[in-house]
Protein backbone atom coordinates (compact mmCIF):
# COMPACT_ATOMS: atom_id res chain seq x y z
CA UNK A 1 0.00 0.00 0.00
CA UNK A 2 2.86 2.40 -0.13
CA UNK A 3 4.27 5.26 -2.44
CA UNK A 4 6.51 3.37 -5.24
CA UNK A 5 7.61 5.99 -7.58
CA UNK A 6 9.65 4.26 -10.34
CA UNK A 7 12.13 6.22 -12.60
CA UNK A 8 10.30 9.15 -13.44
CA UNK A 9 11.33 11.29 -16.80
CA UNK A 10 9.91 14.65 -17.56
CA UNK A 11 11.15 16.78 -20.33
CA UNK A 12 9.81 20.57 -21.04
CA UNK A 13 10.60 21.02 -24.60
CA UNK A 14 14.58 22.07 -24.12
CA UNK A 15 15.06 20.98 -20.42
CA UNK A 16 15.09 17.69 -18.78
CA UNK A 17 13.43 18.71 -15.34
CA UNK A 18 13.60 15.00 -14.67
CA UNK A 19 16.03 12.34 -14.93
CA UNK A 20 14.72 9.68 -13.54
CA UNK A 21 13.02 10.12 -9.97
CA UNK A 22 12.70 6.79 -8.12
CA UNK A 23 11.55 6.63 -4.29
CA UNK A 24 9.19 4.27 -2.14
CA UNK A 25 7.58 5.91 1.25
CA UNK A 26 5.50 4.01 3.65
CA UNK A 27 2.11 4.31 3.93
CA UNK A 28 1.11 7.54 5.45
CA UNK A 29 4.78 8.80 5.72
CA UNK A 30 5.02 12.40 5.76
CA UNK A 31 7.82 12.93 2.80
CA UNK A 32 9.03 16.30 2.24
CA UNK A 33 10.98 16.77 -1.30
CA UNK A 34 13.62 19.18 -0.71
CA UNK A 35 16.15 20.81 -2.80
CA UNK A 36 17.17 24.08 -4.51
CA UNK A 37 15.40 26.50 -6.75
CA UNK A 38 14.84 24.47 -10.22
CA UNK A 39 16.08 21.02 -8.94
CA UNK A 40 12.18 19.49 -9.94
CA UNK A 41 10.04 19.00 -6.92
CA UNK A 42 6.98 21.13 -8.10
CA UNK A 43 7.46 19.10 -11.68
CA UNK A 44 7.41 15.54 -9.18
CA UNK A 45 4.73 16.84 -7.24
CA UNK A 46 2.69 17.72 -10.55
CA UNK A 47 2.91 14.70 -11.65
CA UNK A 48 1.85 12.57 -8.49
CA UNK A 49 -1.38 15.45 -8.84
CA UNK A 50 -1.64 14.48 -12.31
CA UNK A 51 -1.62 18.09 -13.13
CA UNK A 52 1.55 16.77 -15.57
CA UNK A 53 2.30 13.76 -17.80
CA UNK A 54 5.35 12.42 -16.75
CA UNK A 55 7.46 11.06 -20.15
CA UNK A 56 8.46 7.54 -18.63
CA UNK A 57 8.25 6.02 -15.28
CA UNK A 58 5.86 4.34 -13.55
CA UNK A 59 4.26 5.08 -10.03
CA UNK A 60 2.29 2.90 -8.07
CA UNK A 61 -0.04 3.42 -4.78
CA UNK A 62 -2.41 2.66 -2.57
CA UNK A 63 -2.55 -0.42 -5.21
CA UNK A 64 -3.16 1.80 -7.78
CA UNK A 65 -1.44 2.31 -11.19
CA UNK A 66 -1.56 5.61 -10.22
CA UNK A 67 -0.39 7.54 -13.75
CA UNK A 68 -2.46 6.40 -15.25
CA UNK A 69 -5.51 7.70 -13.64
CA UNK A 70 -7.08 11.13 -14.59
CA UNK A 71 -6.40 13.80 -12.45
CA UNK A 72 -9.84 14.11 -11.28
CA UNK A 73 -10.30 10.95 -10.33
CA UNK A 74 -7.13 10.81 -8.52
CA UNK A 75 -8.57 12.15 -5.40
CA UNK A 76 -5.21 13.82 -4.39
CA UNK A 77 -5.67 16.85 -2.44
CA UNK A 78 -3.60 19.57 -4.14
CA UNK A 79 -2.22 22.48 -2.30
CA UNK A 80 -0.77 25.30 -4.33
CA UNK A 81 1.97 27.42 -3.87
CA UNK A 82 -0.28 30.88 -4.54
CA UNK A 83 -3.11 28.42 -3.38
CA UNK A 84 -5.68 29.01 -5.78
CA UNK A 85 -7.98 29.40 -3.93
CA UNK A 86 -11.41 30.21 -5.50
CA UNK A 87 -11.34 34.00 -6.03
CA UNK A 88 -14.99 34.46 -6.58
CA UNK A 89 -16.28 32.39 -3.97
CA UNK A 90 -16.79 32.35 -0.38
CA UNK A 91 -14.65 30.25 1.98
CA UNK A 92 -17.04 28.02 2.08
CA UNK A 93 -17.89 27.34 -1.34
CA UNK A 94 -14.40 26.98 -1.67
CA UNK A 95 -14.44 24.11 0.79
CA UNK A 96 -17.21 22.84 -0.59
CA UNK A 97 -16.36 22.97 -4.18
CA UNK A 98 -14.92 19.47 -4.25
CA UNK A 99 -17.97 18.27 -2.51
CA UNK A 100 -20.65 20.00 -4.91
CA UNK A 101 -18.90 18.92 -7.86
CA UNK A 102 -19.66 15.36 -7.58
CA UNK A 103 -21.89 13.19 -10.58
CA UNK A 104 -25.51 13.29 -8.40
CA UNK A 105 -25.52 10.06 -7.45
CA UNK A 106 -22.37 10.65 -5.53
CA UNK A 107 -23.02 14.51 -4.00
CA UNK A 108 -24.23 14.39 -0.45
CA UNK A 109 -26.85 16.16 0.34
CA UNK A 110 -27.02 20.03 0.93
CA UNK A 111 -27.08 19.96 4.77
CA UNK A 112 -24.46 17.25 5.09
CA UNK A 113 -22.02 19.49 2.66
CA UNK A 114 -23.23 22.11 5.41
CA UNK A 115 -21.98 20.26 8.01
CA UNK A 116 -18.84 19.18 6.41
CA UNK A 117 -17.90 22.16 5.97
CA UNK A 118 -18.08 23.30 9.11
CA UNK A 119 -16.35 20.77 10.39
CA UNK A 120 -13.56 21.52 8.19
CA UNK A 121 -13.52 25.07 8.92
CA UNK A 122 -13.11 24.14 12.61
CA UNK A 123 -10.61 21.62 11.59
CA UNK A 124 -8.27 24.41 10.35
CA UNK A 125 -9.44 26.71 13.07
CA UNK A 126 -11.39 28.97 10.48
CA UNK A 127 -14.71 28.78 12.65
CA UNK A 128 -16.69 31.66 11.85
CA UNK A 129 -15.01 32.94 8.59
CA UNK A 130 -17.46 30.75 5.93
CA UNK A 131 -18.60 33.64 4.78
CA UNK A 132 -15.50 35.99 3.73
CA UNK A 133 -13.93 35.82 -0.03
CA UNK A 134 -10.50 35.01 -0.08
CA UNK A 135 -9.22 38.42 -0.81
CA UNK A 136 -10.39 39.31 2.77
CA UNK A 137 -8.06 36.73 4.57
CA UNK A 138 -4.66 36.80 5.77
CA UNK A 139 -1.60 34.55 3.88
CA UNK A 140 -2.04 32.44 6.70
CA UNK A 141 -5.35 31.87 7.08
CA UNK A 142 -5.92 31.35 2.91
CA UNK A 143 -3.14 28.74 3.11
CA UNK A 144 -5.56 26.86 5.36
CA UNK A 145 -8.51 27.12 3.56
CA UNK A 146 -6.05 25.89 0.81
CA UNK A 147 -5.92 22.73 3.13
CA UNK A 148 -9.40 22.29 4.18
CA UNK A 149 -10.77 22.65 0.29
CA UNK A 150 -8.17 20.21 -0.35
CA UNK A 151 -9.34 17.46 2.53
CA UNK A 152 -12.86 17.92 2.00
CA UNK A 153 -12.68 15.50 -0.84
CA UNK A 154 -11.56 12.84 1.37
CA UNK A 155 -8.25 12.49 -0.34
CA UNK A 156 -5.82 9.43 -0.80
CA UNK A 157 -2.70 11.43 -0.60
CA UNK A 158 -1.96 14.93 0.31
CA UNK A 159 0.03 17.08 -1.97
CA UNK A 160 1.80 20.66 -0.54
CA UNK A 161 3.59 22.71 -2.85
CA UNK A 162 5.78 25.20 -0.79
CA UNK A 163 2.86 25.23 1.89
CA UNK A 164 4.39 28.05 3.77
CA UNK A 165 6.83 29.48 1.29
CA UNK A 166 4.86 33.06 1.39
CA UNK A 167 4.22 33.33 4.71
CA UNK A 168 6.37 34.98 7.57
CA UNK A 169 8.56 33.42 9.76
CA UNK A 170 6.20 33.75 12.84
CA UNK A 171 3.19 32.44 11.29
CA UNK A 172 5.74 29.44 9.30
CA UNK A 173 6.44 28.16 12.58
CA UNK A 174 2.94 27.79 14.03
CA UNK A 175 1.29 26.35 11.07
CA UNK A 176 4.18 24.02 10.70
CA UNK A 177 3.79 22.38 14.06
CA UNK A 178 -0.01 22.44 13.43
CA UNK A 179 0.02 20.69 9.86
CA UNK A 180 2.99 17.81 11.75
CA UNK A 181 0.10 17.29 14.31
CA UNK A 182 -2.85 17.23 11.82
CA UNK A 183 -0.72 14.55 9.91
CA UNK A 184 -0.47 12.48 13.26
CA UNK A 185 -4.17 12.86 13.41
CA UNK A 186 -5.23 11.71 9.75
CA UNK A 187 -2.88 9.72 8.91
CA UNK A 188 -2.40 10.56 5.56
CA UNK A 189 0.06 9.62 3.23
CA UNK A 190 1.49 13.37 2.50
CA UNK A 191 4.50 14.33 0.04
CA UNK A 192 5.61 18.30 0.62
CA UNK A 193 7.70 20.75 -1.01
CA UNK A 194 10.18 22.81 0.19
CA UNK A 195 13.86 24.41 0.07
CA UNK A 196 14.22 25.40 3.69
CA UNK A 197 15.96 22.33 4.95
CA UNK A 198 14.99 22.86 8.38
CA UNK A 199 11.64 22.84 8.01
CA UNK A 200 12.49 19.66 5.83
CA UNK A 201 13.78 18.04 8.40
CA UNK A 202 11.80 19.07 11.46
CA UNK A 203 8.50 18.10 9.56
CA UNK A 204 9.33 14.93 7.51
CA UNK A 205 9.42 11.40 8.62
CA UNK A 206 11.01 11.12 5.21
CA UNK A 207 13.36 13.81 3.51
CA UNK A 208 14.52 12.83 -0.50
CA UNK A 209 16.91 15.78 -1.56
CA UNK A 210 16.56 16.64 -5.02
CA UNK A 211 19.30 18.28 -7.11
CA UNK A 212 19.00 18.87 -11.02
CA UNK A 213 15.84 16.72 -11.85
CA UNK A 214 17.29 13.74 -9.35
CA UNK A 215 17.09 12.64 -6.01
CA UNK A 216 20.28 12.63 -3.94
CA UNK A 217 19.47 10.85 -1.12
CA UNK A 218 16.19 9.72 0.59
CA UNK A 219 16.04 9.21 4.07
CA UNK A 220 15.11 9.96 7.64
CA UNK A 221 16.13 13.46 8.75
CA UNK A 222 18.65 11.62 11.49
CA UNK A 223 20.30 9.60 8.13
CA UNK A 224 20.60 12.40 6.10
CA UNK A 225 22.27 14.59 8.91
CA UNK A 226 24.40 11.74 9.89
CA UNK A 227 25.20 10.05 6.93
CA UNK A 228 25.04 12.37 4.27
CA UNK A 229 25.09 10.24 0.76
CA UNK A 230 26.61 13.27 -1.11
CA UNK A 231 28.87 16.26 -1.30
CA UNK A 232 25.93 17.68 -2.57
CA UNK A 233 23.45 16.74 0.68
CA UNK A 234 26.08 17.54 3.07
CA UNK A 235 26.63 21.33 1.68
CA UNK A 236 23.02 21.54 1.04
CA UNK A 237 22.09 20.79 4.81
CA UNK A 238 24.94 21.82 6.52
CA UNK A 239 25.03 25.29 6.02
CA UNK A 240 21.07 25.72 6.81
CA UNK A 241 21.45 23.89 9.81
CA UNK A 242 24.68 25.68 11.81
CA UNK A 243 22.30 28.88 11.43
CA UNK A 244 19.60 26.96 12.60
CA UNK A 245 17.28 28.52 15.25
CA UNK A 246 16.53 25.05 16.59
CA UNK A 247 18.70 23.80 19.12
CA UNK A 248 17.73 20.09 18.33
CA UNK A 249 19.24 19.96 15.04
CA UNK A 250 21.98 22.22 15.78
CA UNK A 251 23.11 19.91 18.59
CA UNK A 252 23.16 17.09 15.59
CA UNK A 253 25.03 18.75 13.31
CA UNK A 254 27.81 19.35 16.16
CA UNK A 255 27.51 15.94 17.36
CA UNK A 256 28.54 14.86 13.65
CA UNK A 257 30.98 17.34 13.28
CA UNK A 258 32.89 16.56 16.18
CA UNK A 259 32.61 13.14 15.21
CA UNK B 1 1.29 83.55 -0.33
CA UNK B 2 3.98 81.05 -0.96
CA UNK B 3 2.89 78.26 0.92
CA UNK B 4 5.11 75.21 -0.07
CA UNK B 5 3.51 72.17 -2.41
CA UNK B 6 2.91 68.85 -1.40
CA UNK B 7 5.98 66.79 -2.87
CA UNK B 8 3.35 64.46 -4.53
CA UNK B 9 1.00 67.33 -5.86
CA UNK B 10 1.11 68.61 -9.06
CA UNK B 11 0.65 72.51 -8.91
CA UNK B 12 -3.52 73.63 -8.65
CA UNK B 13 -2.91 75.18 -12.37
CA UNK B 14 -1.93 71.88 -13.68
CA UNK B 15 -4.44 69.65 -12.59
CA UNK B 16 -7.06 72.73 -13.46
CA UNK B 17 -5.84 73.27 -17.45
CA UNK B 18 -5.73 68.99 -17.08
CA UNK B 19 -9.26 68.72 -16.38
CA UNK B 20 -10.30 71.11 -18.00
CA UNK B 21 -8.33 70.34 -21.33
CA UNK B 22 -9.82 66.60 -20.71
CA UNK B 23 -13.64 67.69 -19.94
CA UNK B 24 -13.60 70.55 -23.42
CA UNK B 25 -12.09 67.58 -25.43
CA UNK B 26 -14.78 65.03 -23.96
CA UNK B 27 -17.44 67.99 -24.68
CA UNK B 28 -16.26 69.27 -28.24
CA UNK B 29 -16.14 65.81 -29.74
CA UNK B 30 -18.39 63.23 -27.96
CA UNK B 31 -21.09 65.21 -26.04
CA UNK B 32 -21.99 68.14 -28.60
CA UNK B 33 -21.92 65.61 -31.87
CA UNK B 34 -24.80 63.51 -29.57
CA UNK B 35 -26.71 66.69 -28.21
CA UNK B 36 -26.67 67.35 -32.24
CA UNK B 37 -28.34 64.58 -33.38
CA UNK B 38 -30.84 64.56 -31.33
CA UNK B 39 -31.43 68.22 -31.54
CA UNK B 40 -31.33 67.75 -35.20
CA UNK B 41 -33.93 64.59 -35.26
CA UNK B 42 -36.24 67.29 -33.62
CA UNK B 43 -36.41 69.70 -36.38
CA UNK B 44 -39.16 69.03 -37.99
CA UNK B 45 -40.70 68.14 -34.24
CA UNK B 46 -41.17 64.94 -33.06
CA UNK B 47 -44.25 64.10 -35.08
CA UNK B 48 -42.02 63.89 -37.71
CA UNK B 49 -39.29 62.29 -36.00
CA UNK B 50 -41.50 59.27 -34.84
CA UNK B 51 -42.46 58.96 -38.25
CA UNK B 52 -39.47 58.69 -39.86
CA UNK B 53 -38.83 56.12 -37.16
CA UNK B 54 -42.02 54.16 -37.74
CA UNK B 55 -41.93 54.17 -41.90
CA UNK B 56 -41.77 50.59 -43.43
CA UNK B 57 -38.25 51.24 -44.55
CA UNK B 58 -36.95 52.15 -41.45
CA UNK B 59 -38.92 49.58 -39.05
CA UNK B 60 -36.62 47.04 -41.33
CA UNK B 61 -33.62 48.37 -40.91
CA UNK B 62 -34.27 48.27 -37.63
CA UNK B 63 -35.23 45.07 -37.51
CA UNK B 64 -32.09 43.74 -39.79
CA UNK B 65 -29.53 45.64 -37.72
CA UNK B 66 -31.15 43.85 -34.26
CA UNK B 67 -31.42 40.57 -36.04
CA UNK B 68 -27.63 40.60 -37.42
CA UNK B 69 -26.47 41.45 -34.20
CA UNK B 70 -28.36 39.09 -32.54
CA UNK B 71 -26.63 36.41 -34.38
CA UNK B 72 -23.14 37.87 -34.43
CA UNK B 73 -22.38 39.30 -30.78
CA UNK B 74 -23.61 35.65 -29.46
CA UNK B 75 -21.19 34.16 -32.03
CA UNK B 76 -18.67 36.08 -31.18
CA UNK B 77 -18.91 35.66 -28.01
CA UNK B 78 -18.49 32.12 -28.19
CA UNK B 79 -15.63 32.96 -30.52
CA UNK B 80 -13.68 35.05 -28.18
CA UNK B 81 -13.86 32.93 -25.21
CA UNK B 82 -12.68 30.02 -26.88
CA UNK B 83 -9.98 31.43 -28.90
CA UNK B 84 -9.04 33.47 -25.23
CA UNK B 85 -9.30 30.36 -23.40
CA UNK B 86 -6.91 28.43 -25.50
CA UNK B 87 -4.54 31.40 -25.88
CA UNK B 88 -4.39 32.19 -21.73
CA UNK B 89 -4.32 28.62 -20.90
CA UNK B 90 -2.68 26.52 -23.21
CA UNK B 91 0.75 26.81 -24.65
CA UNK B 92 0.78 25.17 -28.71
CA UNK B 93 2.74 26.14 -31.57
CA UNK B 94 0.91 29.43 -33.65
CA UNK B 95 -0.23 31.10 -30.77
CA UNK B 96 1.07 34.47 -31.53
CA UNK B 97 0.36 34.19 -35.12
CA UNK B 98 -3.12 33.59 -33.39
CA UNK B 99 -3.20 36.52 -31.23
CA UNK B 100 -1.82 38.58 -34.14
CA UNK B 101 -4.60 37.62 -36.56
CA UNK B 102 -7.13 38.01 -33.39
CA UNK B 103 -6.20 41.80 -34.41
CA UNK B 104 -6.88 41.74 -37.90
CA UNK B 105 -10.13 42.90 -38.55
CA UNK B 106 -8.88 46.05 -36.28
CA UNK B 107 -6.04 46.67 -38.60
CA UNK B 108 -7.89 46.19 -41.90
CA UNK B 109 -9.73 48.25 -43.17
CA UNK B 110 -13.75 47.76 -42.58
CA UNK B 111 -14.26 48.40 -46.20
CA UNK B 112 -11.22 45.76 -47.40
CA UNK B 113 -13.27 43.37 -44.87
CA UNK B 114 -16.13 43.61 -47.04
CA UNK B 115 -14.55 43.36 -50.04
CA UNK B 116 -13.08 39.99 -48.86
CA UNK B 117 -16.40 38.28 -48.61
CA UNK B 118 -17.56 39.95 -52.01
CA UNK B 119 -14.50 37.84 -53.71
CA UNK B 120 -15.49 35.04 -52.23
CA UNK B 121 -18.95 34.75 -52.24
CA UNK B 122 -20.20 37.03 -54.72
CA UNK B 123 -21.51 36.07 -58.32
CA UNK B 124 -17.94 36.54 -59.60
CA UNK B 125 -16.06 34.74 -56.74
CA UNK B 126 -14.42 31.86 -56.02
CA UNK B 127 -17.50 30.30 -54.32
CA UNK B 128 -20.34 32.14 -56.64
CA UNK B 129 -21.10 29.74 -58.95
CA UNK B 130 -21.20 26.87 -56.66
CA UNK B 131 -23.64 29.05 -54.28
CA UNK B 132 -25.63 30.28 -57.39
CA UNK B 133 -26.06 26.57 -58.34
CA UNK B 134 -27.27 25.93 -54.96
CA UNK B 135 -29.40 28.59 -54.76
CA UNK B 136 -27.69 30.12 -51.78
CA UNK B 137 -28.12 33.58 -51.53
CA UNK B 138 -25.03 35.48 -49.06
CA UNK B 139 -23.75 38.73 -50.54
CA UNK B 140 -26.19 41.27 -51.02
CA UNK B 141 -28.58 38.76 -47.97
CA UNK B 142 -28.97 38.97 -44.19
CA UNK B 143 -26.04 36.05 -44.43
CA UNK B 144 -23.29 38.34 -45.73
CA UNK B 145 -24.40 41.11 -43.58
CA UNK B 146 -23.61 39.00 -40.93
CA UNK B 147 -20.64 37.57 -41.61
CA UNK B 148 -19.34 41.02 -42.50
CA UNK B 149 -20.59 42.19 -38.82
CA UNK B 150 -19.51 39.08 -37.43
CA UNK B 151 -15.79 39.83 -39.39
CA UNK B 152 -15.88 43.39 -38.01
CA UNK B 153 -16.78 43.00 -34.59
CA UNK B 154 -14.52 39.78 -33.50
CA UNK B 155 -11.90 41.29 -31.57
CA UNK B 156 -14.05 43.40 -28.99
CA UNK B 157 -14.62 39.66 -26.53
CA UNK B 158 -11.50 38.15 -27.26
CA UNK B 159 -9.30 41.46 -26.77
CA UNK B 160 -11.36 41.95 -23.48
CA UNK B 161 -10.74 38.64 -22.38
CA UNK B 162 -6.96 37.81 -23.29
CA UNK B 163 -5.37 40.05 -20.70
CA UNK B 164 -7.60 39.00 -18.09
CA UNK B 165 -7.74 35.28 -19.00
CA UNK B 166 -3.53 35.42 -18.76
CA UNK B 167 -3.16 37.16 -16.02
CA UNK B 168 -5.62 35.01 -13.96
CA UNK B 169 -3.50 31.76 -15.19
CA UNK B 170 -3.93 28.53 -14.66
CA UNK B 171 -4.17 27.79 -11.04
CA UNK B 172 -8.03 27.26 -10.44
CA UNK B 173 -8.59 25.49 -13.22
CA UNK B 174 -5.95 23.14 -12.18
CA UNK B 175 -6.88 23.43 -8.79
CA UNK B 176 -11.01 22.53 -9.61
CA UNK B 177 -10.07 19.61 -12.09
CA UNK B 178 -7.65 18.31 -8.68
CA UNK B 179 -10.88 18.10 -6.96
CA UNK B 180 -12.56 16.36 -9.30
CA UNK B 181 -14.27 18.95 -11.58
CA UNK B 182 -14.68 18.29 -15.39
CA UNK B 183 -13.93 20.03 -18.11
CA UNK B 184 -17.36 21.52 -18.00
CA UNK B 185 -18.07 22.01 -14.50
CA UNK B 186 -14.56 24.10 -14.62
CA UNK B 187 -15.54 26.00 -17.23
CA UNK B 188 -19.19 27.08 -15.51
CA UNK B 189 -17.94 27.08 -12.11
CA UNK B 190 -14.38 28.83 -12.00
CA UNK B 191 -13.93 29.93 -15.33
CA UNK B 192 -16.56 32.08 -16.65
CA UNK B 193 -17.45 33.18 -13.38
CA UNK B 194 -14.24 34.98 -13.29
CA UNK B 195 -13.65 36.53 -16.60
CA UNK B 196 -17.86 37.32 -16.40
CA UNK B 197 -17.83 41.44 -16.03
CA UNK B 198 -14.94 41.27 -18.74
CA UNK B 199 -16.95 39.41 -21.07
CA UNK B 200 -20.28 41.32 -20.44
CA UNK B 201 -18.11 44.49 -21.33
CA UNK B 202 -16.63 42.70 -24.28
CA UNK B 203 -20.28 41.76 -25.90
CA UNK B 204 -20.97 45.07 -25.24
CA UNK B 205 -19.03 46.97 -27.04
CA UNK B 206 -18.78 44.09 -29.62
CA UNK B 207 -22.92 44.82 -29.55
CA UNK B 208 -22.69 48.47 -30.05
CA UNK B 209 -19.96 48.09 -32.86
CA UNK B 210 -22.15 45.37 -34.52
CA UNK B 211 -25.55 47.91 -34.30
CA UNK B 212 -22.89 50.85 -35.83
CA UNK B 213 -20.94 48.91 -38.49
CA UNK B 214 -21.24 50.86 -41.51
CA UNK B 215 -17.91 50.25 -43.87
CA UNK B 216 -17.85 46.36 -44.37
CA UNK B 217 -21.73 46.08 -44.17
CA UNK B 218 -22.63 48.86 -46.98
CA UNK B 219 -19.81 47.17 -48.79
CA UNK B 220 -22.03 43.57 -48.85
CA UNK B 221 -25.38 44.75 -48.49
CA UNK B 222 -25.87 45.82 -51.79
CA UNK B 223 -28.25 48.60 -50.64
CA UNK B 224 -31.83 47.36 -51.24
CA UNK B 225 -34.19 49.40 -49.62
CA UNK B 226 -36.66 47.60 -46.88
CA UNK B 227 -34.35 44.81 -47.56
CA UNK B 228 -30.57 45.05 -47.20
CA UNK B 229 -30.28 48.20 -45.89
CA UNK B 230 -29.33 47.95 -41.84
CA UNK B 231 -29.63 51.32 -39.90
CA UNK B 232 -26.82 53.21 -40.62
CA UNK B 233 -26.94 52.14 -44.34
CA UNK B 234 -30.52 53.66 -44.38
CA UNK B 235 -28.95 56.56 -41.94
CA UNK B 236 -27.16 57.59 -45.40
CA UNK B 237 -29.90 56.74 -48.00
CA UNK B 238 -31.94 59.32 -46.06
CA UNK B 239 -29.16 61.50 -45.73
CA UNK B 240 -28.18 61.83 -48.89
CA UNK B 241 -31.94 62.10 -49.92
CA UNK B 242 -31.99 65.52 -48.21
CA UNK B 243 -34.18 63.82 -45.38
CA UNK B 244 -32.38 65.25 -43.00
CA UNK B 245 -34.31 65.36 -39.95
CA UNK B 246 -35.66 61.80 -40.59
CA UNK B 247 -31.62 60.62 -41.20
CA UNK B 248 -31.44 62.06 -37.55
CA UNK B 249 -34.11 60.79 -35.92
CA UNK B 250 -33.00 57.15 -36.79
CA UNK B 251 -29.68 58.17 -36.08
CA UNK B 252 -30.51 59.42 -32.62
CA UNK B 253 -32.33 55.82 -32.06
CA UNK B 254 -28.59 54.53 -33.12
CA UNK B 255 -27.40 56.33 -30.66
CA UNK B 256 -30.20 55.90 -27.75
CA UNK B 257 -29.34 51.78 -28.55
CA UNK B 258 -25.80 52.30 -27.64
CA UNK B 259 -26.25 54.85 -24.74
CA UNK B 260 -28.62 52.40 -23.11
CA UNK B 261 -25.93 49.50 -23.29
CA UNK B 262 -23.47 52.04 -21.72
CA UNK B 263 -26.00 52.78 -18.95
CA UNK B 264 -26.69 49.42 -18.22
CA UNK B 265 -23.20 48.20 -18.33
CA UNK B 266 -22.41 51.08 -15.17
CA UNK B 267 -25.50 49.80 -13.79
CA UNK B 268 -24.63 46.43 -13.34
CA UNK B 269 -21.12 47.66 -12.41
CA UNK B 270 -22.85 49.80 -9.67
CA UNK B 271 -24.84 47.02 -8.33
CA UNK B 272 -22.06 44.04 -8.45
CA UNK B 273 -19.33 46.60 -7.11
CA UNK B 274 -17.95 44.75 -4.24
CA UNK B 275 -18.06 41.46 -6.38
CA UNK B 276 -16.14 42.94 -9.08
CA UNK B 277 -13.77 44.06 -6.28
CA UNK B 278 -13.34 40.29 -5.13
CA UNK B 279 -12.84 39.44 -8.54
CA UNK B 280 -9.44 41.56 -9.36
CA UNK B 281 -8.10 41.85 -5.87
CA UNK B 282 -6.53 38.86 -4.95
N1 LIG C 1 5.91 24.33 -17.99
C1 LIG C 1 7.27 24.35 -18.06
N2 LIG C 1 7.86 24.60 -19.23
C2 LIG C 1 9.22 24.62 -19.34
N3 LIG C 1 10.05 24.41 -18.31
C3 LIG C 1 9.51 24.17 -17.10
C4 LIG C 1 8.09 24.13 -16.91
N4 LIG C 1 7.85 23.86 -15.60
C5 LIG C 1 9.05 23.74 -15.02
N5 LIG C 1 10.05 23.92 -15.90
C6 LIG C 1 11.49 23.84 -15.63
O1 LIG C 1 11.77 22.63 -14.96
C7 LIG C 1 12.70 22.83 -13.92
C8 LIG C 1 12.15 22.31 -12.62
O2 LIG C 1 11.07 23.12 -12.25
P1 LIG C 1 10.27 22.96 -10.89
O3 LIG C 1 9.18 23.94 -10.89
O4 LIG C 1 9.92 21.53 -10.73
O5 LIG C 1 11.40 23.36 -9.84
P2 LIG C 1 11.27 23.50 -8.26
O6 LIG C 1 12.25 22.53 -7.68
O7 LIG C 1 9.87 23.39 -7.83
O8 LIG C 1 11.82 24.96 -8.02
P3 LIG C 1 11.30 26.11 -7.00
O9 LIG C 1 11.87 25.77 -5.67
O10 LIG C 1 11.91 27.35 -7.57
O11 LIG C 1 9.81 26.11 -7.03
C9 LIG C 1 13.01 24.32 -13.89
O12 LIG C 1 14.27 24.53 -14.50
C10 LIG C 1 11.91 24.93 -14.68
O13 LIG C 1 12.39 26.05 -15.40
MG1 LIG D 1 8.38 24.80 -7.07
Amino acid sequence: MSLVIEKVEKRFTDFAALKGVSLEAPDGAFLALLGPSGSGKTTLLRILGGLENADLGHVSFAGLDWLTIPARERRAGFVFQQYALFRHMTVAKNIAFGLEVRPARQRPARAEIKRRVEELLSLVQLEGLGGRYPSQLSGGQRQRVALARALAIEPRMLLLDEPFGALDAKVRKELRGWLKGLHTRLGLTTVFVTHDQEEALELGDLVAVMNEGRIEQIGPPGVLINAPATPFVADFLEDALARSPDTNLRSLVRARTIK
Amino acid sequence: MTRPLAPTKDHPLVRWTLTAVALGFIGLFLVLPLVVVFHDALGDGLTAALAAIREPDAIAAIQLTLTAAAIAVPLNAIFGIAASWAIAKFDFAGKGFLVTLIDLPFSVSPVVSGLIYVLVFGLQGWLGPWLAEHDVKIIFALPGIVLATVFVTFPFVARELIPLMTDQGRDEEEAAVSLGASGWATFRRVTLPNIKWGLLYGVLLCNARAMGEFGAVSVVSGHIRGLTDTMPLHIEALYNDYQYSAAFAVASLLALLALVTLVLKSLLEWHFAEEISAAHHH
